[in-house]
């Protein structure tokens, strides 16, 4: 299963005034592995999420999703393909109800945000109310979302990005911020998850104990480029890795 | 080529005065975030000021001079005392309040100068020593002029001494780019503003004191002063004092030679459209920097709030009342109640925009000026039936608001506001320079109901049916699918467009639903004037429209109605009562926005909203 | 919970307040119903607000003259003056207001052209009586004028014809122009050049300049006059533009290289702020009252110093005789029906300080007629003054009955 391939990036370059955030990057991913990206602060993880997603777009370099080349494409369509993702610092609609946050992610599947006069209230509410519950949230679903707990928070990211049932998965740091059970049952919830409905994700995190327990393979990065790739139980053993990234304070 | 040369000296000097009324704007911009419009009342204050003080000091020459000086330095001070007394009260309200409370202080300011030095006009005392002029090639260039050519560059390099190289101007950079980092410095915020509030209050009394001797003072100045220097700041980028040069110098030679060059139509939109052009090709001005930022321009967004749903049993009532109530009333007051059914409409579809999209727009008065237009050349022009053209006069405003609102959604916060400021001066020209279709600045007169809906209460009952659809129809559009979605791009756009939402066209759209309905607010509007007048898309209406919104909170459609009932109630008792009416509106103004800082509907709605709020 | 019920009390508290508030405001209309109540709009703030004071001032003399000598028909006089901000929708509020509400017997008013003109279209439509005193606009008489609007001032046409006469005789021939930006502006030059080509054929334009109104940068325009060398320039300024405009011109030498001629410029509205600083030797129409050696004149500036402590403007002799006119028309009609009232404004003549003035039957103009002459600063007084002038009546510059009709055709 592991061999069919879903994405590749191909020489991603993309540069802030002189800076190079990512320089000439490759990564491939297989259908249904769990990779995880690392890489000191300033590595261009985020960077490179935003390329993947569209939200940025690349100097140089080639995205494929599928087959299909996506690079270039505007953040809308590439979501339409497949791609979903969470952000590093949690985005949920603030003023709107836990239950809202996930009806915009449902009228978008449906193509039906820009309906006007059709009531919000009435649209997909029983898919939504499932989908809450799948992360736990059932409950809360008709709280505002700025009362939300931060970790109530990333579960409520978590079904917001599943709602469309997307291929692949994109979760920026899933655990940043939260206390070390907290992380270790969100993390179990995503594996539960993935596992459920194949799904493919490649994710970044700080903490290496979440990131050896949950990923296939491990993807390092270092300013911009890739600095290795393995299992890991290789990236543990690898020695420039240790020198550049575990040893040298990140850790 | 003397023309020429002459022609960019006097751009040049006119720049000087540009720039130095800019850059105060422009730093309690980057600081504070406040919009403030009261700058131009100081730059009218500086001038009358300094035309007293240059006039009574002893001394002569250095009596006058001495004048402008203190002139400036008064200025600076009130500037201070504003700040402190009445700012600092609401910065934890939305940054819009505060926009609304300097409004308010340019009534107030108005007729404290009509008051204080009545309201002829006046020319102040020529400068000594320097009120002739040298010959520059064959002819005569004013002395004065020559000085403040020299002055002005001193200007700009004290105050680049003063933000590069102390320690305050540090802070204030550091304010400008980050907010935050403040209060991370350890400093304490309060001053710094303060500080800032002082130094750009001064620099607008300095030019209104330096401009005293080339101008004649009136108590339009403020006016006359204020858009050119929204425009010099947005050319040059917000909070960058030396985009403020850059603009200020653009556009004074624009000017310049805008006059020889251009023919005359365009001559009163000539920096508008240089605003709309940079905006269009440098969403955030000339030097100005893209802030990397998840929501909007570095703050300068409405606060993210929970919408308060529509209070059923109040609605209910109110219309009933008003199906019922006004055959009850005098004649007048069944046409004010139309008056307020338009603004009522106009300032709700501005509310749309701003409270669930997040846009703040400073000109649409356009779409609800369009919309008179509409209704009436549709009538005249077109020659269709009065009923005919009521229905199709808010096509006119669908239209425009869907060719600007095309350019506008690519922009965000400060820099959307200001290039719907510049379409709307755009439209406002045409209506006003197109003689052969619009008549002009004279307006298209006998637009009156056809004589079947001509008696007040049949006009006020067709008013009623259409603003009732049109408020029915924001307030269905506000509870949709889109206007769910559109709330959810306010909150983070970025996660939108990750969620398969193409922003933009939502933003779109929703400018263009206000557009319609701000139209059909001038076409409800122009039947009960009889007439259309390029004033109903001029920045004083797509103020009001802001302060109705502001005024009525900014948690609920229904604040809008609210503000638009109260606006101009307050107005009409007002200004039949006291000649003073600039003041005593503005100051009940102030003491609103003092009481009400999330304006009278946000609380009423109560506890619905701010309560753990998401900026916090 | 306390709160709140606190908050219901509050807004239940201010409704009633309100409708206290109306039942007062609404009772006081009913009391004073005997009195003859003329409503005044004018522009007493903004732009205009230096025209409109003395304006105000002078009808306020006459309301208080008229009154003492026991009023009119039996009853008091009373105006009640509102500001419509120069805004057209503020007027028509305020017209509604006072037809409606106070119930006036007539209006009378307004200043910028745009204004009187809605106001005009108000009063046709509600079948009231509209004196327009100010307004300039040749359209509210004639390609826009109805049967409820009669006119005091001398329009842009007249006052451009007077100046065309007298210009004639000047021996320059390359014409500038600066005006603002504004249909008053493009007529008061279109007038004055039509017939100053139709008197002396060989006359050209060398420039025209149309800065926006009230916001004229005017070293820029001085340069451009001053390249295109015109022998002689057309000024119709307004305002604050003159004044800002005659003191860049000055400094930079335009008044000594071209004849000027000012609409308008001639009124001590526009002479007094300059000072000794009004140039010297311009044409232009204005009103010096300082030389009109009637008796009738000379008791009207008495009488005005006395209460103001200011001499008249212009404004405040225009203030006085459309106060007159209407004082006179009610005398006539020995009614304040609006019909009668229009009927006996029709042909009306009126003693004005200045002499007689008629209200022409077929466009209700009146003839109130401008004064001609040209500039001079007088130290001893401290400003400019008008010398070599003459009054030049209505009828001598106003278009006759044929020619109006073509105009109000070509209007409808």
């Amino acid at each position: 299963m592991a061999d069919e391939l879903l994405l590749e990036a191909r020489g991603l370059c993309k540069a802030f005034g002189g800076v190079r955030a990512v320089d000439g990057l490759c990564l491939h991913l297989a259908r249904g592995e769990v990779r995880a990206l690392i890489g000191p602060n300033g590595a261009g993880k985020t960077t490179l999420f935003n390329l993947l997603t569209g939200q940025l777009v690349c100097d140089n370099g080639l995205i494929l999703f599928q087959g299909e080349r996506i690079s270039g494409l505007p953040p809308h369509r590439i979501w339409r393909k497949g791609i979903s993702r969470t952000f590093q610092i949690t985005a949920a609609f603030q003023s709107l109800s836990v239950l809202e946050n996930v009806q915009v992610a449902l009228l978008s599947r449906d193509r039906a945000t820009h309906r006007m006069l059709a009531t919000a209230r009435r649209l997909g509410q029983e898919e939504a109310v499932r989908q809450l519950a799948r992360v736990g949230l059932a409950d809360q679903a008709e709280r505002p979302c700025f009362v939300l707990s931060y970790g109530d928070l990333k579960r409520l990211e978590l079904a917001v990005a599943l709602a469309n049932r997307p291929v692949l998965l994109l979760l920026d740091e899933p655990t940043a911020g939260m206390a070390p059970q907290e992380r270790s049952a969100l993390m179990a919830l995503v594996s539960r998850i993935v596992a459920e409905e194949g799904l493919t994700v490649l994710f970044t995190e700080h903490d290496m104990d979440v990131v050896f327990a949950a990923a296939h393979r491990i993807t390092v990065i270092h300013q911009g480029r890739t600095l290795a790739e393995g299992t890991p139980e290789a990236i543990r053993g690898n020695a420039r890795v240790q020198e550049i990234y575990l040893g040298g304070g990140g850790g | 080529m003397t023309l020429l040369l002459l022609q960019f000296l006097t751009g040049l000097t006119n720049a000087m005065f540009l720039f130095l009324v800019a850059s105060g704007l422009s730093l309690i911009f980057g600081v504070t975030r406040i919009i403030n419009f009261a700058h131009g009342s100081f730059f009218m204050l500086g001038a009358y000021m300094a035309a007293s003080l240059a006039a009574v000091l002893p001394g002569g020459a250095g009596g006058y001079y001495l004048g402008l000086l203190l002139a400036s330095l008064a200025v600076a001070l009130l500037g201070g005392l504003v700040e402190l007394l009445l700012l600092r009260r609401i910065y934890r309200s939305a940054p819009l309040y505060q926009l609304l409370l300097t409004f308010a202080l340019v009534l107030v300011m108005a007729d404290a100068v009509r008051l204080f030095w009545g309201p002829e006009n006046r020319l102040g005392p020529p400068p000594p020593g320097l009120s002739g002029s040298l010959p520059i090639l064959d002819q005569q260039f004013p002395t004065y002029d020559l000085a403040i050519l020299l002055l002005g560059p001193s200007v700009a390099a004290g105050l680049w001494w003063l933000l590069y190289r102390t320690r305050w101007g540090i802070l204030i950079r550091a304010a400008t780019a980050d907010r935050e980092m403040v209060g991370a410095l350890g400093v304490k915020e309060s001053w710094l503003f303060t500080g800032v509030f002082v130094l750009g209050s001064w620099l607008a009394g300095l030019a209104g004191a330096l401009q005293m001797p080339r101008q004649a003072l009136t108590t339009v100045l403020d006016s006359t002063v204020i858009a050119e220097a929204f425009v010099v700041v947005v050319v040059g980028g917000m909070g960058s004092p030396f985009g403020a040069l850059l603009g200020a110098v653009l556009i004074g030679l624009l000017q310049a030679f805008g006059i020889l060059w251009l023919p005359r139509e365009f001559h009163m939109v000539i920096v508008f459209l240089l605003m709309a052009i940079v905006l269009i090709f440098r969403p955030w001005g000339l030097l100005g920097r893209p802030l990397q930022s998840d929501r909007g321009e570095g703050g300068w967004v409405p606060e993210t709030s929970r919408w308060a749903g529509n209070p059923g049993w109040a609605a209910g009532g109110i219309a009933l009342l008003l199906l019922l109530l006004p055959p009850l009333l005098p004649t007048f007051f069944v046409w004010l109640l139309v008056e307020i059914l338009a603004f009522a409409l106009f300032a709700a579809s501005l509310q749309l925009l701003i409270g669930s999209g997040g846009m703040i727009s400073f000109g649409h008065a356009a779409y609800f000026g369009l919309g008179a237009y509409g209704a009436a050349l549709w009538m005249q022009q077109g020659g269709l039936p009065m009923p005919v053209a009521f229905l199709l006069g808010p096509l006119a405003a669908l239209g425009a608001a869907l060719i600007f609102g095309l350019f506008c959604v690519r922009l965000s916060g400060v820099y959307f506001a200001m290039l719907t400021l510049a379409f709307a001066q755009i439209a406002y020209a045409v209506v006003h320079q197109w003689y052969d279709l619009t008549g002009g600045d004279n307006g298209l007169l006998g637009v009156w109901p056809a004589s079947a809906l001509a008696t007040p209460l049949r006009y006020y009952y067709l008013a009623l049916l259409a603003g009732g659809i049109g408020l029915a129809f924001l307030g269905r559009v506000t509870d949709s699918p889109f206007g769910v979605t559109l709330r959810a791009t306010r909150d983070h756009a970025r996660r939108c467009e990750a969620l398969g939402v193409n922003v933009r066209a939502h933003q779109l759209l929703a400018f263009s639903v206000a557009g319609l309905c701000a139209g059909l607010g001038g076409t409800i509007f122009v039947f009960l004037k009889g007439g259309a007048f390029p004033d109903y898309l001029g920045i004083p209406v797509s103020v009001e429209s802001l302060a109705m919104v502001l005024l009525g909170g900014m948690q609920s459609l229904w604040g809008a109605p609210v503000g638009a009932a109260l606006y101009l109630f307050l107005d009409t008792v007002i200004t039949r009562s006291t000649g003073y009416w600039q003041a005593a509106l503005g100051g009940i103004l102030i003491l609103l926005v003092l009481s009400f800082p999330r304006g009278v509907g946000g609380w009423l709605a109560g506890k619905t909203s701010r309560e753990g709020s998401p900026d916090g | 919970m306390l709160r709140m019920r606190g908050k219901a009390l509050a807004v239940v508290g201010a409704v009633l307040l309100l409708a206290a508030g109306l039942l007062v405001f609404w009772l006081a209309q009913r009391r004073v119903e005997r009195s003859i109540r003329i409503g005044e709009i004018n522009t007493y703030s903004g732009i205009a607000a230096g025209f409109t004071l003395p304006y105000r001032q002078a009808i306020e003399m006459a309301l208080d003259e008229v009154n003492a000598a026991g009023g009119l028909l039996g009853r008091k006089v009373e105006v009640l003056f509102r500001d419509d901000n120069g805004n057209p929708a503020d007027a028509i509020r305020h017209a509604q207001d006072l037809v409606a509400n106070e119930r006036v017997d007539l209006l009378a008013g307004t200043f910028l052209s745009n204004v009187g003109l809605a106001v005009s279209d108000f009063a046709r439509q509600q079948k009231v009586l509209f004196v327009a005193s100010e307004p300039l606009t040749e359209a509210i008489t004639w390609s826009k004028g109805n049967q409820y609007t009669f006119r005091v001032r001398p329009n842009t046409h007249s006052q451009g014809r007077m100046l065309a006469e007298r210009a004639a005789r000047l021996p320059q021939k390359k014409w500038a122009v600066i005006g603002p930006n504004y249909e008053y502006g493009r007529r008061a030059w279109e007038t004055f050049w039509e017939r100053l080509k139709a008197l002396k054929p060989e006359v050209q334009v060398v420039g025209e300049h149309w800065p926006t109104l009230s916001k004229i940068e005017p070293a820029g325009y001085v340069t451009a006059l001053l390249a295109q060398q015109p022998e002689a320039i057309y000024v119709a300024l307004f305002g604050s533009d003159w004044i800002t405009f005659a003191r860049e011109a000055s400094k930079r030498g335009l008044f000594q290289r071209a004849a000027l001629v000012g609409i308008l410029l001639g009124e001590p509205e526009y002479m007094d702020p300059l000072k000794l600083e009004a140039p010297e030797g311009m044409l232009v129409t204005g009103y010096p009252w300082y030389d009109i050696s009637t008796p009738a004149h000379e008791a009207f500036v008495a009488n005005f110093q006395k209460r103001t402590g200011k001499p008249p403007v212009n404004g405040s002799l225009v203030g006085y005789v459309t106060s007159l006119s209407i004082f006179e028309a009610l005398r006539k009609a020995k009614s304040t029906n609006t019909d009668r009232l229009i009927a006996a404004l029709e042909g009306l003549t009126v003693q004005t300080p200045i002499g007689p003035i008629t209200f022409r039957p077929f466009d209700h103009q009146s003839t109130m007629g401008a004064w001609v002459g040209s500039t001079k600063r007088d130290a001893a007084r401290g400003v400019g003054i008008m010398v070599n002038w003459e009054y030049v009546p209505g009828e001598k510059v106003l278009p006759d009955e044929a020619e109006v009709n073509k105009l109000r055709q070509a209007g409808r």
